[in-house]
């Protein structure tokens, strides 16, 4: 049942695109985009493109998990740096996080630390409010058992907070992921010479729709996979919350 | 020898004192059950003995370590039934002490579950034996039985009752239930809400029949 409408919209497009109701300067039919997937992927310009914005990703994604997950256990935690850090951080995510984009070209340039950047700015702030509101929800009740027993420090941190906040963490970082994502599209429209954002701007600019939507499927089909991955993962790591479902 | 002393023991949550310049006295050995109406400041208490709360004033002094059995199971909900135990363990010994205090409260082939797939009473004997695996001198109860229906309740009582002797500790029972008190304890106060503060009365000791009725007149119910 539900593939009944992605087939009927394939079939519609099919057919309005070999009937010649619409033309292909603006929309390219399915058999153009199955070609130009070919084409792209013979000559290896689908994978340097593919590689090159997977690497951004995956750069900007860590670099943002890394901080986030700092900073969120360390407001988490303690009051102090909750007071120090968290309303500045907070100010700084009321800006849309594309306001940036000028500085960032201005500070690193046009190449890939400015992109890597960008991506990371984007992931950051889901992690960060996801384990910093984890951490400070955790259950008062259990910290009391910890506390009965003297368990305190870094054992309690990484025995108690850490296992607790874990399944919120996750969804902080599925939701991070996806946003690493919208936030590459964003980083390589404004200037790349690789990547699946240039490929894009690339079929603008020669009026090829066929290579826009190989682009399209491609962030289609990694978005779906980076997602399912994280899903994987939760499954695997939380398995023990008593719900029904993942939640997120 | 005392095992738990309290002297003059002063405790305020804001503007609302709840005792002030309370006297306790526990003896090594003995099961002392301490009984009152809801929100007369039981819990408190037994917080305070466990060092979960701070007296505003006077001396608290337990001799010895503590395993605290809160009245829900408290259980990790990511650790399976023998690391919750484990949690508690430190030395090398204390891990060696784990299939034993397992078998204590018959949990040996539950040992690999998780909290979510164990009943109330099962939880609750986990929890037992995560506070017994360090071999408390002193065992604190806040209503342990409380949130369990009737069957587990008595079921339960019964083996709280066995494996605490057998412990050969300290115990202090938090109840509401004169019944448990009976059953569990040596000796039991009563904590009575007078003007400004809750007194720890302590019925004229006896046995079954005069036990009981000096209880429920201590607790202002007609026996």
């Amino acid at each position: 049942m539900k593939f009944a409408l992605p087939i009927a919209l394939l079939v519609a497009w099919f057919a309005a695109t070999s009937s010649g109701a619409i033309k292909s300067y603006q929309l390219a039919s399915p058999q153009a985009v199955l070609a130009e997937v070919n084409d792209l992927a013979t000559r290896g310009v689908l994978w340097t493109d593919l590689g090159a914005s997977l690497e951004r990703v995956a750069a900007g994604f860590a670099l943002a998990a890394v901080l986030a997950i700092a900073l969120g256990a360390l407001v988490g935690a303690s009051r102090a740096a909750e007071q120090l850090l968290d309303p500045t951080l907070q100010a700084i995510r009321a800006v849309p996080s594309l306001a940036w984009v000028p500085l960032l070209l201005l500070w690193l340039g046009i190449g890939e630390t400015a992109k890597i950047a960008l991506v990371a700015i984007g992931a950051f702030f889901p992690i960060y409010v996801a384990l910093a509101s984890a951490i400070r929800g955790v259950d008062r009740k259990l910290i009391e058992v910890a506390r009965v027993l003297g368990v305190r420090g870094v054992p309690f941190v990484a025995r108690v907070l850490v296992p607790a906040a874990l399944p919120q963490l996750l969804v902080g970082l599925r939701i991070g992921l996806t946003q690493a994502w919208l936030f590459l599209v964003a980083a390589e429209l404004l200037g790349a010479s690789r990547g699946l954002g240039f490929l894009l701007t690339d079929g603008q600019q020669i009026a090829r729709t066929d290579e826009i939507l190989v682009a399209i499927l491609a962030f289609a089909i990694c978005g779906k996979l980076s997602e399912s991955g994280m899903k994987l993962l939760e499954r695997r790591l939380v398995s023990w919350t008593d719900t029904a479902s993942v939640p997120g | 020898m005392n095992a738990i002393t309290l002297r003059g023991v002063t405790k305020r949550f804001g503007a609302h004192t709840i005792f002030d310049g309370l006297d306790l006295e526990v003896k090594r050995g003995e099961r002392l059950a301490i009984l009152g109406a809801s929100g007369c400041g039981k819990s408190t208490l037994l917080r305070l003995i466990a060092g979960l709360e701070s007296p505003d004033a006077g001396e608290i002094d337990v001799a010895g370590e503590i395993g605290f059995v809160f009245q829900e199971p408290r259980l990790f909900g990511w650790l399976d039934v023998e690391k919750n135990v484990a949690f508690a363990a430190r030395t090398a010994a204390e891990r060696a002490r784990i299939p034993e205090v397992l078998a204590l409260v018959g949990l040996t082939s539950a040992r690999t579950k998780l909290p979510k797939h164990l009943s109330g009473g099962m939880a609750q004997r986990a929890a037992l034996a995560r506070a017994l695996v360090r071999k408390p001198e002193v065992l604190l109860f806040d209503e342990p039985l409380a949130a369990l229906d009737a069957l587990t309740r008595l079921e339960l009582r019964a083996s709280l009752r066995e494996i605490v002797l057998e412990a050969g500790a300290t115990a202090v029972w938090v109840t509401h239930d004169v019944e448990d008190a009976l059953a569990l304890a040596t000796r039991s106060i009563v904590l009575q809400r007078s003007p400004g503060a809750v007194r720890a009365v302590e019925p004229a000791a006896g046995v079954d029949v005069g036990a009981r009725r000096a209880l429920l007149a201590a607790l202002g119910v007609p026996a």
